[in-house]
């Protein structure tokens, strides 16, 4: 399926997949996330049941800290 | 436009920033230089001497709150500022009281997990106020590598790569760059 990740077109092997699994498949290992998807905030304890679909917009952050 | 005229403008907005540290106490004190009208500022800490490597306050105000040193330097580099000031840790439901009425918040948090609660904080709330927040600045060197991106209404600056460390800390100039960018960045938006 086709999506948009951080503002750029990806093209994914798998359809519907959960947060999860996309952070899994794009290799995202950071803890401290703020996720949108479609402009909804999605929190961690939807990450498992989420569904990511066709042509969905997905914002990933990953947090640092220093300030 | 001229600084008269931007100044005329900016008299009119409410900037809130969240967190009174390296990025927040920099930030506040550029926005007060070129006339933001009123500032809301939140913090709970006290300024330590190990502050005083990047954060915008002197040696005489160790000790002091951080909050109430900042409202003072300020009132000395402009009275006419309103500096609303909150002696409070921040989180979800005193962020949305505290910055409800602001055109724009800048997070200034140095943890990643309180930039993350007030981040997602605003999503949820106050979608409609665009957040500047700052991510990677320590060390020194690697000018190139800070940046500025924007992700719907939240507006990243830093290199969002250098977390801070015993080996790689926050200082002066690179933390004063990124809270600079996120004042550039509220005018920008302001200016539109």
């Amino acid at each position: 399926m086709n999506i948009t990740l951080n503002n750029r077109s990806e093209v994914l092997d798998q359809n519907n997949i959960t947060i999860s699994q996309l952070l899994e498949i794009k290799n995202y290992t950071f803890k401290m996330l703020v996720i949108k998807v479609n402009g909804e905030l999605v929190k961690k304890d939807q990450y498992k049941s989420f569904i990511v679909k066709e042509g969905d917009d997905v914002n990933v952050l990953h947090l640092i800290s220093g300030g | 436009m001229t600084f008269e005229e931007i100044k005329a403008k900016l008299k009119n907005y409410t900037v809130g920033i969240a967190g009174a540290g390296g990025l927040g106490s920099n930030c506040a004190v550029a926005l007060a230089r070129i006339g933001i009208g009123k500032i809301i500022i939140s913090d709970f800490d006290v300024v330590s001497e190990s502050n005083l490597n990047r954060q915008y306050f002197f040696n005489f105000q160790i000790g002091n709150k951080k909050v109430v040193a900042l409202k003072e330097n300020i009132r000395r580099i402009d009275p006419e500022i309103n500096v609303e000031i909150h002696d409070i840790k921040l989180n979800e439901s005193n962020i949305v009281s505290i910055y409800q009425k602001c055109d724009v918040i800048v997070e200034a948090f140095d943890l990643a997990e309180m930039k993350k609660m007030l981040i997602e904080t605003c999503i949820s709330n106050l979608p409609d106020i665009p957040i500047v927040i700052g991510l990677g600045m320590a060390g020194w060197g690697d000018s190139n590598s800070i940046k500025f991106r924007k992700s719907e209404n939240i507006y990243i600056c830093g290199d969002e790569k250098s977390e801070i460390s015993d080996q790689n800390p926050p200082l002066a100039p690179r933390v004063g760059m990124v809270a600079n960018m996120q004042a550039n960045t509220v005018l920008e938006i302001l200016l539109k």
